[in-house]
């Protein structure tokens, strides 16, 4: 059982919800981190037939496992996909010096239509500078309907984020983020262990719900000035992305507060009246009318 | 003796209009004085589409105002607003 301290807030879900990524810098210590270096340039990390409880993957001794045990990754798991998920696939990524060209932006696997979502986490244990690439990562492409590379053709967002990071960082990615490893332009090798997960029981409230009540659904005024500024689910939930066009940029908080609904079970919460307005089709009949 | 070669910018803007804001970016060279790659920059080339048009662009395509289909209507994709230039560069060959 994960200790409370180590789940995810609502505040950070509603974040993952609205940009399909939550950052975690500094996490695994480096006594780790060097271990998990070694074995990958040693290539020694074993995967595991797809399917397989995460519990049964990496037996010990395995610096992967214990990257996987320490309690802050267990809260994190738990949190998006609930206890002892199921291990999907693993890959070490390398990016070899001196390139001259990036990975073209992608999804994984192919197009993915559930609510229900998988993570992968992506752990760098090494330091990532600018020049190294780093993961390029589309915040809140994540609803978008594209299969594989269809996307390639896309360079630059406005608002892209290169994942550049110290050693031991984490990245928990909704499963059709948009991203890409960019080109690594140092003399040295660039290493990322990634690993997908599916989970196993219905994500429903897997988190520290503590604060959830505080956040307290209400509607809120529509163009409220500085309502708009506060960290609250709903803003949180409401936030474009620089690179949203006008029109799909309303249509993805309606995809947030869509998923909202189901990990929280609450089918009234809304941001900004954006789903309660389309679903008002009132049947009764006025007054007096015949 | 001098050859001319392509070279392509795309823009995605905002919405359908030529001179809404750039939202994303890609560019590719024909001549080969340039290379271009995925997450290569932050900044775009340009505020808006027409920008572009008064940087000697020419716009090649516009993107079509297809309706949504019936049932995908609240679905996201690809960038709706893709508009195309090229400008023709002089190299030597």
């Amino acid at each position: 059982m994960v200790s409370k301290e180590y789940l995810l807030n609502s505040e950070q879900m509603a974040s993952f919800v609205a940009r399909g990524f939550l950052r975690f810098d500094e996490t695994v210590p480096q006594a780790i981190n060097e271990r998990v270096m070694a074995q990958m340039e040693a290539g020694t990390i074993k995967s595991q037939p797809a399917g397989t409880p995460l519990s049964k993957c990496y037996p010990p001794p395995s610096a992967i496992r214990e990257f996987l045990d320490l309690p802050q990754i267990q809260g994190i798991i738990h949190s998006l996909v609930g206890p002892d998920p199921l291990f999907d696939h693993h890959a070490v990524h390398i990016r070899q010096p001196n390139q001259d060209r990036a990975q073209g932006l992608h999804g994984d696997s192919t197009i993915d239509v559930r609510t229900h979502f998988d993570i992968q986490l992506m752990y760098f244990p090494h330091d990532v500078p600018l020049e190294m690439g780093g993961t390029l990562l589309v915040p809140g492409s994540h609803f978008r309907r594209i299969n594989e590379s269809d996307i390639a053709r896309y360079q630059n967002f406005l608002g892209q984020i290169p994942m550049v990071c110290k050693a031991g960082s984490v990245l928990a990615l909704h499963h059709g983020i948009w991203h890409c490893g960019r080109q690594n332009q140092t003399n040295r090798t660039r290493y990322m262990y990634k690993i997908r997960l599916n989970p196993a029981v219905r994500q429903l409230r897997l988190w520290n719900t503590d604060d959830l009540a505080d956040a307290g659904f209400q509607h809120q005024t529509i163009f409220g000035g500085s309502d708009r500024e506060r960290d609250d689910i709903q803003s949180i939930l409401s936030k474009r992305e620089p690179w949203f066009e006008a029109g799909s940029g309303r249509l993805e908080i309606i995809n947030r507060i869509k998923l909202w609904r189901f990990l929280t079970g609450d089918n009234k919460f809304d941001a900004h009246y954006w789903l309660t307005r389309l679903e008002n089709t009132p049947e009764n009949l006025a007054a007096g009318s015949y | 003796m001098s050859k001319r070669r392509q070279k392509v910018l795309i823009l995605y803007l905002a919405n359908s209009a030529l001179d809404s804001g750039v939202r994303g970016w890609t560019m590719y060279d024909g001549a080969g004085q340039e290379a271009h790659t995925t997450g290569d920059g932050d900044v775009a080339p340009y505020e808006t589409g027409l920008d572009a048009l008064k940087d000697g662009w020419r716009v090649i395509q516009f993107p079509q105002l297809i309706p949504p289909y019936p049932e995908m209507e609240f679905t996201t994709s690809f960038q709706p607003h893709e508009f195309i230039f090229e400008k023709l560069e002089d190299v030597d060959g």
